[in-house]
C-alpha cells in the first residue's frame, strides 16, 4: 500500500482519495515507465516564441502584444498539467530539472520561449540521460538568450576580429558551477574562460524563417580548446563534444546525485544516500530514470520530517487538496485555477519562472521559514479557505495527509468554528508544512 | 482611551504603522540615543569602477574606453569626488551626502575569500568566516551587543520575506514584510500558534510573526487574543519601488525609541554581463532611493546611523565581448549616515597597470571588507574588540580606524 507521505513527497500533494493499492516503489515506477500523459493546448514551439519577439522588435510595439498570448497559454496549460497531473513524480522531477538549469524572467528577454524551453528541453529528458538534457538545455534559444552566450564573440573569430568584440563567460561559468561538475571538480579560471571559447558561436537565429539554434561558424573562436584537461576541436563538434564530457563526468554525477537527494529527501543529505544515487547514474551512464526510481528505495525520512513545503508547493498542495482545477484554465483569466496556483507563488516569494539567480530557488527550509514568510502563507491559505464552499474539511485533511494528521491538528479543526476556519488550522498545521 | 487600554492589555510596547501593516516589538530597553546600522547586501557583484570611476587613472580608458562616463562638469557626466574619483550620476542623493561630509566610498575592497562565484561568495561575505556557516556575521554581533543590552529580541531586523544568512543564527532577530490586508481573526491566529507550538521551525516562526504584529508573550500563551490592534488600516499600497517601500518602513522602525537598531536589507540587479552602460544605472538609482528614504525615515537618529553597502566582488576592469563585465575581486563599499567621517574617498588606490591587475583581470584587492565592517561595529556600535573574533571566526581581523565620527 502506497503511503501518503510518500505521494507528497514525490508529487505535488495529494488530489483525492483514490487508491490503486500499489506499492511506492510500483507507483512511481509506473509514473517514469510509460509515456509522459501530458497534453499542452494552445502553445507551439519555441520558433512561435523567437518569431513573436523579432516581429514586435521589427515593428516597436509597446507592451508586449505578440509575446503575451504565448506567454499566457503557457501558464494556462502548464498550471493546468500541474493542478490535475496523474503522474506527480514525473511533473515534480520536470521542475526539479527546470530548477537545476533555471531560465528566468528577468534577464534576456525569455518571456517568449521559457514554456517552450520547459517542454522542449526538459520534459522529454527526466526519464532519459543527463548528456542528453544538458546538449538539448545548452542549445535552447531560452538559455542561450538567458546567460548571454548568444552575443559571445570569439576574439579571434572572422565576427570578432572585425567587431572588436568577444567573450562573455556568463553560460560557461554557471554550465560549470551549477549544472555540471561544481566547483568541487576543482577547474579553474582558464577552464571558464576555454569552456566559454568552446561555446563561441553557439546563438539564436531570429531572422530565419524557423528561428531557433544556430552555430556562427563567423563568432566561433578558432582553434582547439583545452578545458579540464581535455583537448576539444574548433567548431560545433568541439562544444558538443565537451558537453557529453562535463555531462557524463564523475564530478557531474555527484553533484546532481546530492541535488536530487536534497530535494527529495533532506536538506542535508545523508552520505550514503549520495553515494547510492550516484554509483546508480555511474553504473547506467546517466540514466534518469534510474537515478529517479533509486530515490523511492532510499530511508524515508521519519514521520514529520522531510522537506519544508516550498512557496511553490504548499500552495499548489493546497489547490490540490482543495480539488481546485478542471476546466481548461483560459489564457489570462484572472478567475482561472491556473491564475490562482501563479498568483499565491507570487504572493508567498516564489513568483513563477522568475529565480533571482541562475542557481533558481532555494532547496533549504531556512530559506522559506522566516516569519513574516511563514504568516503570509497563513494569510493566504485564510483567503483561500474563504472560497471553498462545499465538502467536508476532514475529507480534505484525510486525503491530503493521511495518517500524518496528527489527533491535535483534528480536534482543532473539530472544534473550528466554520468551513474557512477548520480549512485554515489544516493548512497552516506544522504537517501540512512538510511534504 | 479605548486604544490604549487595548495596549495595555497586549502587552504592546511599542508598535509601528506602515500602511497596511504594523509591527511591534516588545522588551528592548534601549533609548533613542543608539547607534543605528543599517547593512544593504548588493547580491550580484557591483562592479565598483562604474560606481565610483577613478577618472584621473590615465590607464582606466585602455580597458574599458566604451563604460567610462564623461568627466565630471559634462554633459552626463560623473559627479566629482576631489579630482581623482567620480560617482556615477545615478548617485545623487550619495553625492549630496559626501558634500556634506556623511558618505564614505572605500574603494578596492574585497572579502577575504577569492571565489568568483556569486553563491560561494555571498556565503562568505554573509557567514564572514573562513568557512562556510549556518550564521551571518550581523547575527552574531546582535548577539553580543544584545548580551550587553539586555534586550531579549528586537534589537536586530531583516526587511523581505526571508532572513538572509547575514542575520541568520543564534540571536533572535525580528523580519517585517509588508502584509496583506486579510487575515484571521485574533482567536483562529492564537489556535494556529498552538498547534504550532512544539515544531522547531514553524513553532517560533509563526511566534515572532505575531509578536511583529503586536500580540504580546503573554497574550499567545494564554490563547486569549481577542481584540488584535488596528492592522486593518485602510488604503492601497504605494506604488513605489519595493526597495525604497522597505528602506522607508526600517528607517521608521530604527527611529523608534525603543526599536531595533540594526536592519539589514538586500537589493540584486548588478550582475552586468552585458550592456553594462544600459543597465546599471536603474539598480544605481533604486539603491540612492533606498538610502535617501532611509535618511528620510530616521528623522533626527539619522545623525546616529552608519548604512553599509556591500557586494560578494568586483568585475573584470576589461570591458567583455559584450558590452559587460565579468566576475572580477576588488570593488567598492559604501557608508553612509550622520555617524559616518566622510567627505573622502578611503581605501588605497592599486592602480591600473599590467602588473597591478589581480591575475591580470580584477582591480586588486587592498582593503579587506571584514576590516571595514570590523571598524563600524567597534566605533560605532561599540562592539568591544576583544569580541571581533567571535564576530569573524578564523583569521584575526584588524578593525579598521576612522570610520565613524568620534563621538
Amino acid at each position: 500500500m502506497r503511503s501518503v507521505s510518500a505521494i507528497n513527497r514525490f508529487g505535488w500533494g495529494q488530489r483525492d482519495g483514490s487508491s490503486s493499492g500499489l506499492s511506492v516503489q510500483d507507483w512511481l515506477a509506473g509514473q517514469l515507465t510509460g509515456p509522459d500523459r501530458a497534453v499542452f493546448a494552445g502553445v507551439g514551439s519555441c520558433a512561435d516564441g523567437l518569431v513573436a519577439l523579432r516581429e514586435q522588435r521589427k515593428a516597436k510595439m509597446q507592451g508586449d502584444p505578440l509575446v503575451k498570448p504565448i506567454f499566457q497559454a503557457e501558464v494556462a496549460t502548464q498550471m493546468d498539467t500541474l493542478l490535475l497531473t496523474e503522474q506527480p513524480f514525473r511533473e515534480r522531477l520536470v521542475w526539479f530539472w527546470f530548477n537545476h538549469f533555471t531560465v528566468s524572467l528577468r534577464q534576456g528577454s525569455t518571456r517568449a520561449v521559457v514554456g517552450a524551453y520547459m517542454r522542449e528541453a526538459i520534459r522529454p529528458h527526466v526519464t532519459g540521460r543527463f548528456s542528453d538534457m544538458l546538449l538539448a538545455v545548452m542549445r535552447h534559444p531560452a538559455m542561450l538568450m538567458y546567460l548571454d552566450n548568444a552575443s559571445s564573440i570569439g576574439p579571434d573569430s572572422v565576427a570578432g576580429r572585425r567587431s572588436h568584440r568577444g567573450l562573455n563567460e556568463n553560460l560557461a561559468r554557471e554550465c560549470l558551477e551549477l549544472h555540471t561538475v561544481s566547483p568541487a571538480s576543482g577547474y579553474s579560471q582558464a577552464d571558464v574562460t576555454s569552456f566559454a571559447a568552446i561555446l563561441t558561436g553557439w546563438g539564436v537565429d531570429l531572422k530565419a524563417d524557423e528561428p531557433g539554434f544556430v552555430f556562427r561558424e563567423k563568432a566561433h573562436e578558432p582553434g582547439v580548446k583545452t578545458l579540464m584537461g581535455q583537448a576539444f576541436p574548433e567548431g560545433e563538434d568541439g562544444g558538443v563534444q565537451a558537453l557529453q564530457f562535463l555531462g557524463t563526468h564523475p564530478a557531474t554525477y555527484r553533484h546532481i546525485a546530492t541535488q536530487m537527494v536534497r530535494h527529495f529527501v533532506s536538506d542535508t543529505p545523508a552520505p550514503a544516500s549520495v553515494r547510492h544515487v550516484e554509483g546508480v547514474l555511474q553504473a547506467s551512464g546517466g540514466d534518469l530514470r534510474a537515478a529517479s526510481l533509486a530515490l523511492g528505495a532510499l530511508p524515508e525520512p521519519a514521520l514529520g520530517g522531510g522537506k519544508f513545503r516550498s512557496p511553490m508547493d504548499y500552495v499548489t498542495a493546497v489547490l490540490r487538496a482543495l480539488s481546485v482545477g478542471g476546466a481548461p484554465s483560459q489564457p489570462g483569466d484572472p478567475h482561472s485555477p491556473a491564475h490562482q496556483l501563479v498568483s499565491g507563488f507570487a504572493s508567498l516569494g516564489q513568483p513563477l519562472w522568475t529565480a533571482p539567480l541562475p542557481n533558481g530557488w532555494s532547496d533549504d527550509a531556512a530559506d522559506w521559514s522566516a516569519p513574516a514568510d511563514m504568516l503570509a502563507r497563513t494569510d493566504w491559505a485564510w483567503r483561500v479557505a474563504a472560497h471553498v464552499r462545499t465538502g467536508d474539511p476532514m475529507d480534505v485533511a484525510d486525503t491530503a495527509l493521511g495518517p500524518a494528521l496528527r489527533p491535535q491538528t483534528r480536534t482543532a479543526m473539530h472544534h473550528a468554528g466554520s468551513r474557512q476556519d477548520a480549512l485554515a488550522l489544516l493548512f497552516s498545521s506544522p504537517e501540512f508544512q512538510r511534504r | 482611551m479605548m486604544m490604549s487600554r487595548r495596549n495595555a492589555l497586549l502587552g504592546l510596547t511599542s508598535a509601528w504603522t506602515l500602511g497596511r501593516s504594523s509591527l511591534a516589538f516588545a522588551g528592548s530597553s534601549g533609548g533613542p540615543d543608539d547607534p543605528r546600522l543599517v547593512v544593504i547586501l548588493l547580491r550580484g557583484a557591483l562592479d565598483g569602477l562604474s560606481a565610483v570611476t577613478p577618472y584621473g587613472d590615465p590607464d582606466l580608458a585602455s580597458y574599458r574606453r566604451a563604460l567610462v562616463l564623461p568627466e565630471p562638469g559634462q554633459e552626463g557626466g560623473l559627479l566629482d569626488l576631489g579630482g581623482f574619483y567620480g560617482l556615477h550620476p545615478s548617485l545623487v542623493a550619495l553625492h549630496g551626502l559626501y558634500g556634506q561630509g556623511q558618505m564614505l566610498p572605500i574603494h578596492a575592497v574585497a572579502g577575504h575569500y577569492r571565489s568568483r562565484s556569486h553563491f560561494e561568495a555571498q556565503d562568505y561575505l554573509e557567514s564572514g568566516a573562513d568557512e562556510r556557516l549556518g550564521s551571518g556575521w550581523l547575527n552574531r554581533a546582535v548577539s553580543v551587543l544584545q548580551g550587553k543590552a539586555n534586550r531579549p529580541d528586537g534589537y536586530g531586523l531583516a526587511m523581505g520575506l526571508t532572513v538572509p544568512l547575514l542575520l541568520r543564527g543564534s540571536a533572535r532577530v525580528g523580519s517585517y514584510a509588508p502584509a496583506g490586508s486579510q487575515h484571521p481573526d485574533a482567536d483562529l491566529y492564537g489556535q494556529i500558534l498552538a498547534l504550532n507550538a512544539s515544531d522547531p521551525v514553524t513553532g517560533p516562526a509563526l511566534r515572532n510573526a505575531l509578536k511583529a504584529r503586536g500580540f504580546s508573550d503573554a497574550a499567545m500563551t494564554q490563547g486569549g487574543m481577542a481584540g488584535a490592534p488596528g492592522v486593518d488600516a485602510a488604503g492601497k499600497p504605494r506604488k513605489i519601488d519595493a526597495f525604497t517601500q522597505l528602506s522607508t518602513a526600517a528607517g521608521e522602525m530604527l527611529a523608534t525609541a525603543h526599536g531595533p537598531r540594526v536592519a539589514a536589507l538586500e537589493i540584486g540587479g548588478w550582475d552586468t554581463h552585458a550592456g553594462q552602460l544600459g543597465r546599471l544605472g536603474g539598480p544605481l538609482a533604486q539603491l540612492d532611493r533606498g538610502i535617501g528614504a532611509l535618511r528620510q525615515g530616521l528623522g533626527e537618529s539619522w545623525n546616529r546611523t552608519v548604512v553599509l553597502a556591500l557586494t560578494e566582488f568586483g568585475r573584470t576592469v576589461r570591458i567583455n565581448g559584450t558590452g559587460g563585465t565579468d566576475h572580477g575581486t576588488g570593488t567598492v563599499a559604501f557608508l553612509a549616515g550622520g555617524a559616518v567621517a566622510g567627505g573622502k574617498v578611503g581605501g588605497t588606490w592599486p592602480g591600473l597597470r599590467s602588473g597591478q591587475l589581480f591575475e591580470n583581470r580584477d582591480l586588486a584587492p587592498t582593503t579587506d571588507l571584514r576590516s571595514v565592517v570590523a571598524g563600524v561595529l567597534c566605533d560605532h556600535l561599540h562592539l568591544p574588540q576583544h569580541a571581533v573574533g567571535t564576530v569573524f571566526p578564523g583569521s584575526a581581523v584588524e578593525p579598521a580606524r576612522g570610520l565613524v565620527v568620534p563621538v
